[in-house]
Parts: C-alpha cells; structure tokens; sequence
C-alpha cells in the first residue's frame, strides 16, 4: 500500500461517496436513524462529528508514533471523550435547544465507529495532513448522508424544510409515520438499496 | 414512576433497539442467526445490569457531589470497559458452558452505544438506585426481544426473493421498520408524561 500516491482529492471523495461511511460502509447507524427527524437536528450533529472527528484525527496522527500499540485503542477512546465533551458542552452552550434535541445522542459519538474506526485505520498510520483531509472527508460523507436522511423524512413527514413550508398545505398530507422511527428504518433502507442499485450500474465512480 | 412501569416502558413502548435507534451496529450484525442472537441478547442484558449497579453509584455519589459531571463521558466509558474486561475474566474462570455461549460477543459490547446511551439515558431521567436498576434489565430483555424477532426474520428471509440491491442491509432495516412501526402498538399500554 502505498498512500503517497494517492492524490489528496481522492483522499478526500473517497469518504463522501465510494466509502461513505452510513451509506456504504454501514458505520454509525445509531446517530444516522435518531437524529434525522428534523433538518437542524441532522445539521446539529454532522457539526459536532466534524467537530471531534477532525480535532480527533489531529491529535492521533501527531501523537501516533508515542502510543504503545498494547493501548492504542483505549488511548483513542480517552482522547475522543475529550473532544465529545468539549463538543456537547459547547452545543450547550452555544445551541441549547438543539442540545435538548438531540439528548444523549452526543455524548454517543465516542462509541460511533466511523470516529474510532477512522483513527485505527487512518490517522494512526497517516501524516498529519493526509488524516486531516481523511477526516473531512469522511464527515463530510457523513453529513451527505444525515441531510439526506434528514430531507427525505422532514419534507415527507412534516411537509416543510428547516422549518419553511415546501409541500402544499392544500393538498399535501404529512405522513407522520416518517417523522417516527419506523420511518428512519424505511428512509434508509431505501436509500442503501438505491445506492446499491447505481454502484451496480457503474454510475457516479 | 413505578418500577413495574418502567419495566413495560423500556422492555417495550421504548424499545432500546427500535424506538430508541440504539445498538443498532449488533442489531444489523448479529441478527442472522437465532442462536447468537440470544448468547448476545443474554451478555449485552447482563452487562446492562451491571452497568446499572457501578454507574449510579459513580455518578450520584462521586462526580454530582464534587462537580465532576462533565467527567461523565470519560468516566462511564472507561468504567464500562473496565467492567466488561472484569465480567469477561470472571465468566471464563467461572463457568465454560456459559463462557462459550456469551464470552464471544462481550469485548465487542464495550463499543455497543446500548450500554452508554443507557448509562447516560438513566442519569437524564434521574432514576432513584432501583429504578435506574430496573430500567437496566428491562432496556437488556427489551434489545434481547429485538434482536430475536429479528434473527427469526430474517432466519425465513433466507429462502425469499429479494431485488439484489435491497439484499443484506437494505431489507434488514426495512423489516425493522416494520417491526418498530407494530411496537408502537405498544404506546397505548400505559400512560406516561
């Protein structure tokens, strides 16, 4: 294997689309279906996985050759409930009711696997800049999936987009099922199984 | 709340797995067959409980009374680590037969976001020491019902005709879907603020 000779770019797209971490690689599901009830909520999240995913991958790949590997994995763990906790207490802070929002589904972000799967396979083998476009590019991936999520199941289920009324009230009817969670199942069956269907095409590379 | 009631709450009108969205890496992972199914349900059920037991204590009586809250996330982590390493040991030595039904699954329940998400769901709801025990077993029977269910899907899914892009994933969480959406049934059994 050799990293250097992958351009940066490819670094970067390999997380939004071909890895992208919910959709293809079935990584942090958990945030994905609880959270994507309403657009700000998905939009609340995917900042605060950047947030510590990020800043996590650059204290890993700075730190990685003074790990013994014995405790690696409990050393990404500590490190990573750092940076969870200065992202809940700043959503806290800064966004209360989306804090009150999402629940504890920010402090989970330590035990998400795309974030501790990211710095075993990654950041501990990869310089510091090569990490850090990994990491962005995987949240990025991440937060493609969640505002999709997201879309789908506001517009469907309550009839509007971050808040602003985009299907008829005249005509259109909220299915309330999609707000609930039998919906986050149904919306992202379909949607793994539509991305299936275009991998098996060929389409979009 | 009554303890009863907060049994019936987490085992069923709050279902871990299908209301809640949490466990769901095992609940996709290790429902296809019926046998681990249940070895998984068991340890994660156990290790529920015990988390129950070591966190409150951790929390009402060390971190809440020196201020320590924020330390909650660090700390219930590493406990349950810990304490998953410690059940582990003690089972091996213990019992085989139990060791080789549940041993396999338990380092893999230190990363299930079950046992934190419980952890930190119990002291978000300020349960009393029972309580917070009892919300353990009933949110652990509650995934174990979850993932039997499922397991026994998708058990009969194997000889049906499925489109191939829905195979694996994609029809796993349609069939959870359906079976969260006939677990709101449920929401009628009691009333609850």
């Amino acid at each position: 294997m050799t990293p250097q000779a992958r351009s940066l770019t490819f670094e970067f797209m390999k997380g939004v689309w071909k890895e992208n971490p919910v959709i293809a690689q079935l990584l942090g599901m958990c945030p994905v279906l609880a959270v994507t009830n309403e657009v700000k909520n998905g939009i609340a999240m995917s900042g605060a996985v950047f947030f510590v995913l990020t800043l996590s991958a650059v204290m890993i790949s700075l730190v990685r050759k003074l790990i013994p590997p014995q405790v690696r994995i409990a050393s990404y763990i500590v490190v990573v409930a750092a940076f969870v906790t200065i992202a809940d207490l700043m959503l806290a802070a800064f966004f209360p009711a989306q804090s009150k929002a999402l629940g504890p589904y920010v402090p989970l972000i330590v035990v998400n696997c795309i974030i501790l799967g990211r710095m075993e396979a990654f950041a501990s083998k990869n310089t510091l800049g090569r990490s850090v476009i990994d990491a962005l590019g995987m949240s990025a991936g991440f937060a493609v999936a969640l505002l999709l999520m997201c879309t789908v199941r506001e517009i469907l289920g309550a009839g509007t987009w971050l808040g602003v009324k985009v299907l008829g009230a005249g005509w259109f009817d909220p299915w309330v099922v999609m707000v609930l969670p039998p919906g986050a199942f149904f919306t992202l069956g379909v949607i793994i199984g539509v991305s299936n269907f275009i991998q098996k095409k060929g389409l979009g590379t | 709340m009554e303890v009863f009631i907060i049994f019936i709450w987490a085992v069923l009108i709050n279902n871990f797995v299908l209301a809640q969205f949490l466990g769901i890496c095992p609940f996709l992972g290790i429902s296809n067959k019926l046998s681990s199914a249940v070895s998984m349900g068991m340890a994660v059920t156990f290790v529920m409980t015990m988390t129950a037991i070591v966190t409150w204590p951790l929390y009402h009586l060390i971190l809440a009374p020196y201020k320590l809250e924020f330390l909650r996330i660090v700390s219930f982590i590493l406990v349950i680590a810990c304490l998953v390493q410690f059940v582990e040991m003690f089972i091996r030595k213990m019992s085989e037969a139990l060791y080789d039904a549940m041993g396999i699954y338990l380092p893999l329940i230190t990363t299930n976001c079950a046992i934190l998400g419980f952890a930190l769901l119990s002291v978000l709801k300020d349960f009393n020491y029972l309580e917070s025990i009892i919300f353990g077993v009933g949110a652990g029977l509650g995934f174990t019902l979850a993932l039997i269910l499922m397991a026994g899907i998708r058990e009969e899914l194997e000889f049906a005709d499925i489109p191939v892009c829905l195979k694996g994933a994609g029809i796993t969480l349609l069939v959870a879907g359906i079976l969260s959406l006939s677990f709101m049934g449920f929401a009628g059994l009691i009333r609850i603020s």
